[in-house]
């Protein structure tokens, strides 16, 4: 475990980046640390690997304090990755990830077989091997980075600010892999960001740290999200808190119809017997079970269901893996305000009205509300 | 043909003796400027109120001029060879020491704190991170030192016989034989471009890291600035 007891870095000019904070960073999760800029954070996570100084306080290591163990192999036994990677542009991709290996004295072809394993491991291909960072985008550059720090395979990751610069969607296609790689190799992760749905997304516990270097609030996402301790957390978890708690209840919990669902080829009694006063509208599959569109049943046709002219189903979520936040999406995009829920294959499994999510939340909270009343 | 290629008998040497003298009395004073601005430049970088007297230093020596040294180094070293090349050395350093303190700094900060971070020492760091990136850069102003070191070379003359292809100027006058100034000027242009030819070579050799091409304005790498910094020195050679 790390611990970072009262730690203050103030610099000669008096400028105070952290100030007396504390932290207790659990063993094989990952903590994020959050905050506007100027707020201390990468003044945080360099303390951790010593390439700033505190100047109060202590850190310790696993109940070693840092400050006593020699500086370069400290840092050899802690994975770094920063924003826009920060390769070895004179170096191959393999060499790049050889790095740390390397200096711990290990030969030329084992550390650059252990490469190749872990550029696998981190989704490059292994024919990338040789070409040279300028060749690679900045998505792989920085899979590379992240190879690169797992190299020398460091009990704990430290990481700054690693998928800022690029772009949303390959930013989320990392951050997916990065919960893959961890759920794989369950490393200690301290992640630093600006971005506070990154953090509610990666963060098995996130401390918002707020201008000066004070701690703010230190707690898991979803308890960021439902308490957040004062104004500055508040205001700093932006406007939709509400929706984007809902992250974190499982859509399971909704209760789905399964009959005003009907196949594209079925018979007019089969319409007649899915058709309920309940359900103004049916949803119609093709044959294949994933749906196609919502129609109102008087004006289906049997044996001449035109698919064209059925009302778009917004999107669909997964059953089994979305969350409420997914349904409640789905239900407001589509025009019927019914959601639709799919199984991993796609074939829709049932349908579900923006007030039954409504009253799925109201139960989520209330369970919510007793719960944390408990743990208080 | 053997009319130009004639050397008159009073300097006592060949065509090719004068191009080998030519090429030795340039390219040491490079390599030895070399050797002076490395460490030289890496304490400016460190500390960085160093800088600016170093740079007015060089400035002022660059301006003395070859013949000033000479007679106060002929009290020491005599009418030899080492006698023009301790000049041409500390000229050459006008150029390589802003050429490496700007190499040396235009490797990307991430680029430092990533090897930092990894557990690099500063010395490792040096060798094996800074210098490889530095080397395009460095080239680039080696290059201009080069270039400027072959044609002063003919400055040698004013001590006697140690101005290599510069003679030949010297001769062409005394014996009233164009002919000898022209073999000079081309044979020490030709070997101006010979030599950066050379550089250029080395420089593709030891960097088969970097863009090149039309890939070099289309990407963003995190090189960009030491990339940048390579044309503009290399016009300066031209």
């Amino acid at each position: 475990m790390i611990r970072i007891d009262s730690v203050t870095k103030r610099y000669p000019d008096g400028t105070v980046a952290v100030d007396r904070l504390s932290l207790e960073i659990p063993d094989r999760s990952i903590t994020v640390l959050v905050g506007p800029s100027g707020c201390g954070k990468t003044t945080t996570l360099r303390m951790i690997n010593r390439m700033v100084e505190p100047s109060e306080g202590t850190i310790t290591l696993d109940g070693v304090d840092i400050s006593r163990q020699p500086v370069n192999s400290l840092r050899r036994s802690m994975g770094y990755v920063i924003q826009n990677a920060g390769l070895f542009q004179h170096r191959t991709i393999v060499d790049n990830i050889a790095t740390v290996p390397r200096l711990l004295g290990q030969s030329k072809a084992r550390s650059r077989a252990r490469a190749r394993e872990l550029m696998e491991r981190v989704g490059l291909d292994v024919s990338l091997a040789k070409r040279y960072p300028y060749q690679l985008s900045g998505g792989q550059q920085q899979r590379v980075g992240v190879a690169r720090a797992l190299a020398a395979d460091p009990p704990v990751l430290l990481m700054d600010e690693p998928f800022s610069a690029v772009d949303p969607i390959v930013r989320k296609g990392l951050q997916e892999e990065l919960l893959r790689i961890q759920e794989e190799l369950g490393k200690t992760i301290v992640f630093v960001t600006h971005d506070i749905d990154e953090a509610i997304r990666l963060g098995t516990m996130v401390a918002v740290l707020r201008t000066g270097g004070r701690l703010a609030q230190f707690a898991p996402p979803a308890e960021l999200l439902s308490s957040p301790a004062d104004a500055f957390v508040e205001d700093f978890l932006g406007a939709d808190r509400g929706i984007r708690r809902l992250s974190f209840f499982p859509a399971q919990a909704l209760e789905l119809k399964k009959t005003p669902i009907v196949a594209v080829d079925s018979t007019a009694e089969q319409i007649a017997a899915r058709t309920t006063p309940e359900t103004p509208y049916l949803l119609v599959t093709g044959l294949d079970g994933r749906p196609l569109g919502w129609s109102e049943p008087e004006d289906l046709v049997a044996g001449d269901i035109d698919v064209a002219r059925l009302l778009p189903y917004g999107r669909p979520f997964a059953y089994g893996t979305d969350s409420l936040r997914a349904a409640l999406d789905g239900a407001v995009l589509s025009p019927t305000g019914w959601a639709v829920a799919v199984d991993d294959a796609g074939r829709a499994v049932g349908v579900v009205s923006q007030q039954a999510v409504g009253e799925a939340i109201r139960a989520a909270h209330a369970k919510g509300l007793t719960a944390a009343k408990v743990a208080g | 043909m053997n009319d130009f290629l004639h050397i008159p008998s009073d300097l006592q040497n060949t065509y090719s003796g004068l191009i080998v003298l030519h090429l030795r009395e340039a390219l040491i004073p490079v390599l030895a400027g070399l050797v002076v601005s490395l460490p030289l430049a890496q304490l400016c970088v460190r500390f960085r109120w160093l800088y600016p007297p170093v740079l007015w230093s060089t400035t002022v020596l660059y301006a003395i001029p070859s013949l000033a040294f000479f007679v106060v180094l002929i009290d020491y070293t005599g009418m030899s060879e080492t006698t023009v090349m301790i000049p041409l050395s500390v000229y050459s350093l006008v150029v390589l020491v802003p050429a490496i303190v700007d190499a040396v700094r235009s490797v990307p900060q991430e680029t430092l704190d990533a090897a930092t971070a990894m557990g690099f020492g500063p010395v490792r760091r040096y060798l094996q991170v800074q210098l490889p990136i530095a080397v395009p850069t460095i080239i680039a102003g080696l290059r201009v030192a080069t270039a400027s070191s072959i044609s002063l070379v003919s400055v040698g003359m004013l001590i006697g016989n140690q101005g290599a292809l510069g003679n030949l100027l010297h001769d062409a006058n005394i014996y009233n034989r164009p002919v000898y100034a022209v073999n000079s000027v081309v044979t020490t242009a030709v070997l101006a471009i010979l030599v950066d030819a050379a550089l250029v070579l080395t420089r593709v050799l030891l960097t088969p890291w970097m863009p090149r091409g039309t890939g070099r304005a289309g990407r963003k790498t995190s090189g960009d600035r030491a990339d940048a910094a390579v044309p503009a020195l290399e016009e300066s050679a031209r």
